[in-house]
């Protein structure tokens, strides 16, 4: 069964292609075929799941592609457990969003395109965590930003939604560029794209560890533009511009997740440099603190969770960067089916409220009654309540992370407390109170059932997923996907309490300001008006960059338009152009003597010759005959002498 | 027959033949020609059966001698008056052929000179015509059903194509 | 007793008078005439070789009677053409059927 692995991204690729060029007049069938493609790869994943669980080794099946001296590209699949695991999330998730958006998109002129571009982005991403080689991992890699731009600005109408394609777009490209030459760098010391043989090569030390270091922050650079990391967070809020569906494939639960995959994939490189991997864990922790403490005042509920997004895919780079590939990865499994729940749920709010203000919300649990209990059941998961699935990956990093250093356990725990608070601040002003907006509220309702029976699956996820990675098992999540060998923690007992208070009592603070009211929002933002500024404007790293990056490249380009173009370039080109003209008057000459001499020469040439040679085609056959005879003749003489 | 006579007859035979040939390609009136074409071809009759081959010798005066001579003197009268100026025929280009077919000559000659050829010494059993018979109904049966199918196609194709339309 | 050489001989004789015929003939009919001969060479050498090779095997008669209906059809089909060719151009010169020159 492996080796037909391959054609679990075809599936979405030729879906892709037939809406591209014959469905594209026809939103329903296009929705289908979409779809359908998408549940094909979901049950070939699904096989290939089984298929590894039954004999967990590493697989490969590769083909050569362009073979030239000192030099190979590969084209081939790379199927080891985290493959499988990857495979999984990408195809549910895929699936679920799919079925949601022919609710969610209904009516929309441009529908059919939208399922092509989510087609042609799961092929993208499905080839991504398939491949084998650096080499198809940065097509796909590039695959997926564009597909990324074109979903982030499908309503391109709006100036917001392509600015913030643009800006998508622009920001992970820088984060590529050092992706780029990470790769130049290491594959052109170790002479192979491919994975395996790369890693083979960097354990027997055939790269000087100042070169694995730099190669491996470099690499870390794309996995940062990806996985929104600190610095190169900026552009995931923005993206929320995107249908709501988008968010919660694209920018919540798979493509993000591709940042931590590429580092997870590398692991065998970050575990060898202890530099890189420090450096990966302390831009994790940053980040998972900054977004958070952004998240605890943002006012739009996407937002609120692009920034939640940022903070988690944060904690899940800061536990690669401890070593932690099982916890990492669990933890982006986990967190794929409760943000994609989270992020559907508010699509499905936004649906029926038609707007993304919490303070316009309120009172929603009476009108919307699935997808209230569903989105409360993601915050608790996310908030790593008990028995949540995210209890248990969170617990996992944390524990990893008491294990290798203190300090990033505090963070972690620290985050843990704000997310806590800030998922159940939208969880009370949205779903619980007096309605805000008393003439929104009336026109509110349910969700058709093709939005809710996705949110159901996915809270079912939510719920359960975690399970296979519960410590006590002895056949569970860490004993499948783990690198080189099983790191089993000893459960711990009072990290675990200390967990759940920290995430209870968030959500106590939640109540009690936003539920009872006991303590006045108003009175704590005045307080402490700066810091609320300050996080409010999202420590204006907007601002920041525009001034110190965009403002000079834009008065730089301005100068050198000016002085530059007007002046210099201008004035090559005139001259360039002036002497062509010269050149031109002195080659027409050239042309009208010598060169038409020439053909005109050549023509009378031919002409004579054919005039004489004509007279031995004389029409008669037996003249030809004759000439036949001869030749006959010829040879036989040949032959015989 | 005697070893001499033998010889005698071929050569004779092979002077009717050369001549008579000769004497078809080379004369004036075409209807001389047809008619020194009909004594070549009795002559070759009388070489096949010197070679002990009697069922085409029989054949070859049937048809050659009974058929397609009288096919082509009645195209001659079709084409040309009897005795009239364009029954007259010329031969062109007559010294240069004559260098080619010499040269041919000599060279296919030398080359039977030079050719040792393996002879065998068994003489022939019984009749020839039996042994034909027997082979054309068995062995080369196919042959010979295809061989009908293009005399079929060649008495339709002569039809249509010296129809008047 | 004349051997096979002798055979050879007479048919290579009848072939290249059969071949200066078809090459310097004009007259259409006569060029048939002279492709006849062609054929009584070709077949005066095929049963020579089965009279002399393999005298067992009738092989050599048997494709000469073959090779006798064939030019039986031939010059059917031929005189055919000669007779067509007489009707377009009013003679059966060869010199003036030259629609293949241009």
């Amino acid at each position: 069964m492996l080796p037909y692995s391959w054609l679990i991204p075809c599936f979405p690729l030729l879906s892709f292609a037939l809406i591209i060029f014959f469905t594209i007049k026809k939103p329903r069938l296009s929705s289908l075929v979409s779809i359908g493609a998408v549940a094909l790869s979901f049950l070939f994943s699904f096989i290939v799941l089984v298929t590894v669980l039954g004999n967990p080794v590493t697989s490969e099946f590769k083909i050569n592609w362009l073979d030239l001296p000192g030099f190979k590209v590969e084209a081939g699949m790379l199927i080891d457990p985290l493959t499988a695991v990857m495979l999984m999330v990408v195809t549910i998730v895929s699936m679920l969003v799919q079925i949601y958006s022919v609710g969610y998109m209904a009516g929309d002129s441009r529908f059919s395109r939208y399922f092509s571009f989510l087609s042609l982005f799961t092929f993208s991403m499905l080839g991504l965590v398939l491949s084998n080689n650096f080499f198809e991992i940065f097509i796909f890699w590039e695959l997926v930003g564009l597909t990324s731009y074109l979903l982030i600005g499908f309503w391109f109408e709006k100036k917001t939604a392509s600015d913030a394609g643009k800006k998508a777009f622009i920001t992970t490209r820088t984060g590529d560029l050092a992706f780029l030459v990470g790769i130049f760098l290491l594959t052109t010391t170790v002479g192979t794209l491919n994975f395996q043989e790369a890693f083979h090569q960097v354990e027997s030390g055939a790269i000087s560890s100042t070169l694995l270091t730099l190669s491996a922050i470099l690499i870390f650079g794309g996995a940062v533009g990806k996985s929104a990391q600190f610095p190169l967070h900026v552009w995931l809020p923005d993206a929320m511009e995107g249908p709501t569906p988008v968010s919660a494939l694209i920018h919540a639960a798979t493509m993000v997740a591709a940042g931590v995959y590429l580092v997870a994939r590398l692991m065998s490189i970050y575990a060898l440099s202890v530099p890189a991997s420090l450096v990966v864990a302390i831009i994790g922790a940053f980040t998972a603190f900054l977004a958070a403490s952004i998240a605890l005042v943002q006012n739009d509920i996407k937002r609120v969770l692009a920034y939640s997004t940022i903070s988690q895919l944060g904690y899940m780079i800061m536990a690669l960067g401890l070593g932690g590939y099982t916890a990492g990865t669990f933890h982006l499994m986990t967190h794929a089916s409760f943000k994609a729940l989270l992020f559907l749920g508010a699509g499905s709010v936004i649906h029926s409220m038609h707007t993304n203000d919490i303070w316009e919300m309120g009172g929603l649990y009476l009108k919307m009654r699935t997808t209230a209990i569903t989105f409360i059941l993601g915050s608790l998961s996310l908030a790593g309540i008990f028995p949540l699935s995210g209890f248990w990956s969170k617990d996992e990093i944390l524990l990893l992370a008491l294990n290798k250093s203190p300090i990033f356990a505090l963070v972690g725990l620290a985050v843990a407390f704000m997310t806590a608070f800030y998922m159940f601040r939208l969880c009370f002003i949205a779903f619980y109170g007096k309605a805000r907006d008393q003439h929104k509220f009336e026109h509110a309702h349910e969700s058709p059932k093709v939005m809710t029976v996705p949110l159901v699956i996915l809270a079912f996820l939510s719920v359960f997923a975690g399970w296979v990675g519960i410590p006590w098992l002895s056949k569970g999540y860490s004993t499948f996907v783990y690198h080189h060998e099983v790191h089993h923690l000893e459960p711990n007992f009072i990290l675990m309490l200390v967990a759940t208070f920290v995430a209870l009592s968030g959500i106590y603070l939640a109540y009690v300001i936003y539920y009872k009211g006991t303590i006045s929002a108003e009175r704590l933002k005045n307080r402490f008006s700066s810091i609320h500024k300050l996080l409010y404007n999202k420590y204006y790293f907007d601002e920041l960059y525009n001034a110190i990056i965009i403002r000079p490249l834009f008065k730089l380009a301005d100068f050198l338009f000016k002085k530059f173009d007007l002046g210099v370039i201008d004035w090559l080109v005139n001259a360039a152009g002036n002497f062509t003209v010269f050149l031109s008057w002195f080659w027409e000459l050239f042309d009208t003597y010598v060169v038409d001499g020439a053909v005109n020469g050549l023509g009378y040439v031919v002409r004579g010759t054919g005039a004489g040679i004509r007279k031995v085609q004389t029409g008669q056959l037996q003249n030809y005959a004759f000439v036949i005879f001869f030749g006959i003749v010829l040879i036989i003489l040949l032959k015989i002498f | 027959m005697e070893n001499g006579t033998q010889t005698a007859v071929f050569y004779i035979l092979s002077g009717l033949i050369v001549g008579s040939a000769f004497m078809v390609v080379s004369l004036k009136n075409i209807f001389h020609s047809a008619l020194f074409l009909v004594l070549c071809f009795f002559s070759v009759a009388g070489i096949y059966i010197l070679l002990s081959a009697e069922f085409v010798a029989a054949v070859q005066v049937l048809i050659y001698v009974g058929a397609i001579t009288v096919l082509l003197i009645f195209a001659i009268m079709l084409t040309a008056q009897l005795y009239s100026p364009s029954i007259r025929q010329s031969n062109e280009q007559v010294i240069p052929g004559i260098i080619i077919v010499g040269t041919l000559l000599i060279v296919t000659l030398s080359v039977l000179r030079r050719t040792s050829w393996r002879i065998s010494t068994q003489g022939i059993e019984g009749q020839s015509t039996v042994s034909i018979g027997k082979s054309l109904l068995t062995t080369y049966v196919l042959p010979f059903e295809v061989v009908s199918l293009v005399l079929i196609a060649a008495l339709i194709g002569a039809i249509i194509i010296a129809r008047r339309e | 007793m004349p051997s096979l050489y002798h055979y050879l001989s007479l048919s290579a004789l009848l072939f290249c008078i059969g071949i200066f015929g078809a090459l310097t003939r004009r007259n259409a009919i006569g060029i048939l005439m002279a492709i006849e001969l062609l054929f009584n060479a070709v077949n005066i050498n095929f049963v020579a070789f089965a009279r002399f090779i393999d005298p067992q095997a009738i092989v050599g008669q048997v494709f000469t009677i073959f090779v006798i209906t064939i030019a039986a059809a031939e010059a059917a089909v031929g005189l055919a053409i000669i007779i067509l060719i007489y009707r377009q151009h009013k003679g059966v010169d060869v010199d003036k059927v030259n629609i293949m020159k241009w």
